[in-house]
């Protein structure tokens, strides 16, 4: 899989510290990869990534995603104190049920936000925030 | 010697609005009151409990706060489970308490947080532009999820799995504010009705303005002995039957089950222990962050069957007068909500079963349920309270 990677001029919002685990998942969102984590021995899938299995306590593994899920549940935020999110209302936080198993949180754009509901497919796209640094984001598939 | 744990002492410092108080100064009002009530010496104390949490520019962490307040303690917990923490205390002391770690032990909290941050933010919102984030909210945090919106996300699943409805959700924000109109104090205290909640703004899909709670300050404190220390002491004892608490995570994007939550494993523990049912229960004080945090808590905690809250709420069920009438002080929807209403959960517990209750009385009550919810759902805690010796 390799999605849509945008880019913006400033990246302004809350930005993500990578850290020795997540580093590489960062980078590989940069180049429109979606990875989560898979472990080698007894198969579970999980997100957000960590230094361990949180089934048997193994050392995980990436899997590439196919970019495509299912909205779980999801919200309308209206109200926001602080920017730059004040600015952006109203969007749409959504927890995503990816196609692969595990759950992210994530925020769909290019579409009506009083559109979205549960069960509606959605993949993803990224935002670059640095060089080795895309966001996530989803939208309606194309 | 009879080391079942017993309630002796309640006190609450001054709320909804304090601006001469700042959170350290609420611990503190709120010990001293709830030492008055136990009717002890302050010397007695031999065991020390808080969250801290309090926030803003006072440091009100267990070991500060121990210092401050000079508690010569053998016994100390800081475990910080949100708003939920108190309930677990309660497990904690009542096993401290039973197993001899201490005799006496004090537990506060205090809160600042209309005072220093005002109202106007209203929206709980966690980040900023430009901020670094690390740990597992470098996974959320440039999304601009805020904390009403992640108990909106439970709304909406609840709604979408068992045809829960908005009408619902507001009968337990209109009944929690009947019992306000009855406390002097809460800051919200005005006639409502479900029309008025629907039809009030909406924050974050599907939970309006006025499923939210109030935004107030305050602070509490009660004691905890044994049933042996407390028989000579000026407030009929109330006695700890069961206390438990769960986890299913911390971050809402780690939430597993949006429809259920930790009470689910945490109730049959604390009922296990009080050897009693649910129909034993004369009244519930439920964690009301949110209209939606009740409706889940009702359910998991058993109380009815998973997707049958609505219609149950409907029904005026929580209502005053009702089978389990919720939160007689106002709750945190309407009366007080300082950051971490945990503790305010069990305080009103205990006046309603010493027969304190005023006009918000409920009559015969002899068992009651506090449940704290911390986090997004995320930490649950269940404390069940008696008049009478188990």
């Amino acid at each position: 899989m390799k999605a849509e990677v945008r880019t913006v001029e400033e990246w302004v919002k809350p930005l993500p510290q990578p850290d020795g685990v997540s580093a590489e998942y960062w980078q590989a969102a940069s180049e429109g990869r979606l990875l989560v984590q898979q472990c080698p021995k007894c198969g579970n899938r999980q997100f957000y990534p960590r230094a361990l299995c949180t089934a048997c306590g193994a050392d995980p593994e990436w899997l590439e995603c196919s970019g495509r899920g299912t909205v779980h549940t999801f919200t309308v935020v209206r109200q926001y104190g602080a920017r730059p999110f004040r600015d952006e209302l109203p969007y749409v936080i959504v927890m995503v049920e990816l196609d692969e198993g595990p759950m992210m949180l994530g925020a769909v754009t290019d579409c009506d936000p009083d559109a979205v509901h549960i069960g509606m497919p959605i993949e993803v796209h990224f935002v670059k925030a640095a060089d080795d640094l895309g966001i996530p984001y989803w939208r309606p598939p194309r | 010697m009879d080391r079942t744990p017993v309630i002796i002492g309640v006190g609450l410092s001054e709320y909804p609005v304090a601006p001469d108080l700042d959170g350290v100064q609420h611990h503190t009002l709120a010990a001293q009151r709830a030492i008055a009530d136990a009717g002890i010496e302050k010397s007695e104390i031999d065991g020390y409990v808080n969250a801290g949490g309090g926030g803003g520019m006072m440091v009100d962490d267990a070991v500060t706060m121990a210092e401050y307040l000079r508690i010569d303690h053998k016994y100390i917990d800081g475990t910080m489970t949100g708003g939920s923490s108190f309930e677990f205390h309660v497990q904690h002391l009542a096993a401290a308490i039973r197993d001899g770690l201490c005799d006496t032990a004090l537990v506060t909290y205090g809160s600042d947080q209309l005072s220093r941050m005002g109202r106007r933010l209203g929206t709980g919102g966690f980040q900023r532009a430009g901020q670094r984030v690390s740990g597992p909210m470098q996974h959320e945090a440039a999304y601009g999820n805020s904390l009403v919106g992640s108990y909106a996300m439970h709304a909406m699943r609840h709604m979408h799995e068992f045809g829960t409805t908005s009408e619902q959700l507001a009968e337990i924000a209109v009944g929690v504010r009947e019992y306000a109109m009855l406390n002097p104090k809460a800051m919200y205290r005005d006639p409502m009705t479900v029309d008025d909640v629907i039809n009030s703004r909406m924050i974050a899909d599907p939970l309006h303005k006025l499923d939210c709670c109030a935004i107030t300050d305050g602070g509490g404190a009660f004691m905890i002995t044994t049933a042996e220390r407390a028989k000579d002491l000026p407030q009929p004892p109330v006695y700890v039957l069961g206390a438990a608490g769960a986890q299913t995570h911390w971050n809402v994007s780690q939430q597993v089950d949006f429809t259920t939550c930790a009470g689910a494993k945490a109730a049959p523990i604390a009922f296990g222990q009080a050897g009693i049912t649910h129909d034993d229960v004369d009244m519930l004080m439920f964690y009301d962050s949110f209209t939606i945090t009740c409706l889940i808590l009702l359910e998991s905690l058993g109380f009815v069957k998973q997707g049958e809250g609505g219609p149950f709420v409907a029904e005026g069920n929580l209502k005053f007068g009702g089978k389990w009438p919720l939160n007689t002080d106002g709750g945190g929807l309407s009366s007080c909500h300082p950051g971490m209403r945990g503790i305010f959960l069990i305080i009103e517990s205990v006046r309603q079963l010493r027969g304190q209750g005023g006009e918000a009385q409920v009559p015969h009550c002899e068992v009651a349920l506090a449940a704290g919810s911390g986090g997004w759902l995320s930490c649950i805690g269940v404390a069940i309270l008696g008049r009478n010796h188990p």
